[in-house]
């Protein structure tokens, strides 16, 4: 039996005297997809941004297991590894896509940029890969040559996917994905992402406030709250039975339609 | 020592202070050591405007003696402004011999080419470098280039190449084309043509960068690798011409472009004019 694939161990983290994470604790499981749920303000991106390795925690650890160098603790290692782990093995979805793309290049561009971060060098076969992904990720491939900066909000999300998965990662860290886009995008997005995580055997780490997208998408939830984690279990559980009174007001608060 | 000696002039010999020139021999020396690295340099005010050489002219002022023999080129040519007066400001505060043979000098301060007379052990090579960032247009914040350096992280120029290939069918940079120094450091040979990028590698000759409005030093070493980047199925090439030189007849040089009457008649001549005199 292997182990986790991502362990944090009371991961805290404070901005002044304001604490944005407090001992947060959690194994992520190979092929597991967890979802962290909470209002806006209780410390999910936060604490996304701690186990990614973009803000650096004031207590505990987070180790993640290395396909080539087994477990390494993500904030011990060099800036050089961190960075190379975060474009290989991992992958980071935001919630803006101009955030995650560069806009002032080809979809191709950016598709094919973590393949040449790790010494591709023949365009034909950058391309094919580019035109592959634009594929799995439903866009026409004849909008490769075209910048994001011409695409509709859910085809940057999208773009934004493929450019994460181009490079196989075992993990993907996601700030709600989602976001800011109008209803029937999301539901194709969420489709999109439901497949290409089974079909990949992807771990992620999924950060939303949407409790529909953390049923749809996730196997296990935690529930924020001012920094604390309230509750967490499967997410059919905790949703369906929640014992928390924070998460039975979040739980009664969707609207139904 | 202080050396005055110039007779009638108020200034050190070669225009800077010594401690200047200390400071930027330093920098020299760190440059030299760790190829294509750009070194901060505390930057002088010259007694020219910035864009017109003046990182070019403070390391050659730190270098020069008196027995050195100085060129100066400007796009290839002996005769423009610019070469013309960084030539004669240096014969004034530095007392040395000046000629537009490549072969006979010592120090070659240059603005956009490499002459086209193969250098030799012993010569020195001063490029003046208007940005010497070569990832600046795709990275603007300096603190991140710095650690895309640090770490050799340099997915993003490759991104930069394959998107002139998927607009323009090739990559279609012709100057200040990036170079991988000593297969470590990312390097921009400052505006040069492709073309001369080939006569960077392995040459016997010091290549010393000198950036002035970004006081930054940097340096090939003699007989340092410098491989131009490319793609495995869009190798790197240089440009070439059907014509040759209307004057000197050269099939083999860089070629200027002159539009010679109203009526658009154009002629084709080299761009640098020593080779091009020494043939006719």
């Amino acid at each position: 039996m292997r182990g986790p694939l991502l362990s944090a161990c009371g991961v805290t983290k404070r901005f002044g005297g304001r604490i944005a994470c407090r001992d947060v604790s959690f194994d992520l499981w190979p092929g597991e997809v967890l979802g962290i749920v909470g209002e806006s303000g209780s410390g999910k991106t936060t604490l996304l941004n701690c186990l990614a390795g973009r803000l650096a925690p004031d207590g505990g650890s987070v180790t993640y297991e290395t396909l080539s160098a087994g477990i390494v603790d993500v904030h011990h290692l060099s800036e050089a590894r961190r960075r190379l782990l975060a474009r290989t093995e991992w992958g980071f979805v935001n919630q803006d896509a101009r955030d995650g793309l560069r806009m002032g290049v080809s979809a191709g561009a950016n598709i094919g940029e973590r393949l040449m971060a790790v010494g591709a060098r023949h365009y034909g076969e950058i391309r094919r890969e580019a035109i592959d992904w634009m594929t799995r990720v439903e866009i026409d491939a004849d909008r490769l040559d075209d910048r994001p900066t011409t695409y509709s909000g859910g085809m940057r999300q999208r773009l934004q996917i493929a450019r994460n998965l181009v490079s196989k990662p075992r993990l993907v860290f996601m700030d709600e994905p989602t976001g800011g886009l109008d209803v029937s995008v999301q539901a194709r997005i969420l489709d999109l992402l439901r497949g290409l995580v089974e079909g990949l055997h992807l771990s992620a780490v999924l950060v939303t406030h949407d409790l529909g997208v953390a049923r749809l998408l996730t196997h296990r939830l935690m529930v924020m709250q001012g920094g604390m984690v309230v509750e967490q279990g499967l997410t059919d559980q905790v949703l369906d039975d929640p014992q928390h009174a924070y998460t039975q007001m979040l739980v009664a608060s969707i609207l139904p339609v | 020592m202080p050396d005055t000696d110039i007779q009638g002039s108020a200034y050190n010999y070669a225009y800077l202070d010594e401690q200047t020139k200390r400071m930027i021999r330093r920098a020299i020396l760190k440059a030299v050591a760790v190829p294509g690295y750009q070194v901060p340099f505390g930057g002088r005010e010259m007694p020219l405007p910035y864009g017109w050489g003046t990182g070019g002219i403070q390391v050659t002022a730190a270098i020069i003696g008196r027995d050195d023999t100085l060129k100066v080129i400007d796009q290839g040519a002996d005769d423009t402004t610019n070469a013309v007066s960084i030539r004669r400001f240096f014969a004034r505060v530095a007392d040395v011999a000046t000629t537009t043979r490549t072969e006979e000098a010592t120090i070659i301060q240059t603005r956009h080419r490499v002459p086209e007379t193969p250098l030799r052990d012993g010569q020195i090579l001063v490029f003046q470098v208007p940005i010497p960032e070569p990832l600046r247009m795709l990275e603007p914040r300096e603190t991140e280039t710095r650690t895309l350096h640090a770490l050799s992280e340099y997915g993003v120029m490759q991104v930069s190449l394959y998107e002139s290939i998927a607009r323009h069918g090739r990559i279609a940079k012709t100057y200040n084309y990036p170079v991988m120094v000593n297969g470590r450091y990312i390097m921009s040979p400052s505006p040069i043509p492709k073309f001369d990028n080939p006569k960077l590698d392995r040459s016997p000759a010091l290549q010393l960068y000198g950036a002035g409005r970004e006081k930054r030093i940097y340096a090939v070493p003699p007989h340092t690798p410098v491989k131009s980047l490319d793609f495995d199925d869009h190798p790197f090439e240089i440009e070439t011409w059907t014509e040759s030189c209307a004057l000197c007849g050269s099939k083999e040089s860089f070629l200027d472009e002159m539009i010679v009457d109203d009526a658009g008649k154009r002629l084709f001549v080299c761009s640098d004019t020593d080779y091009c005199e020494s043939r006719r």
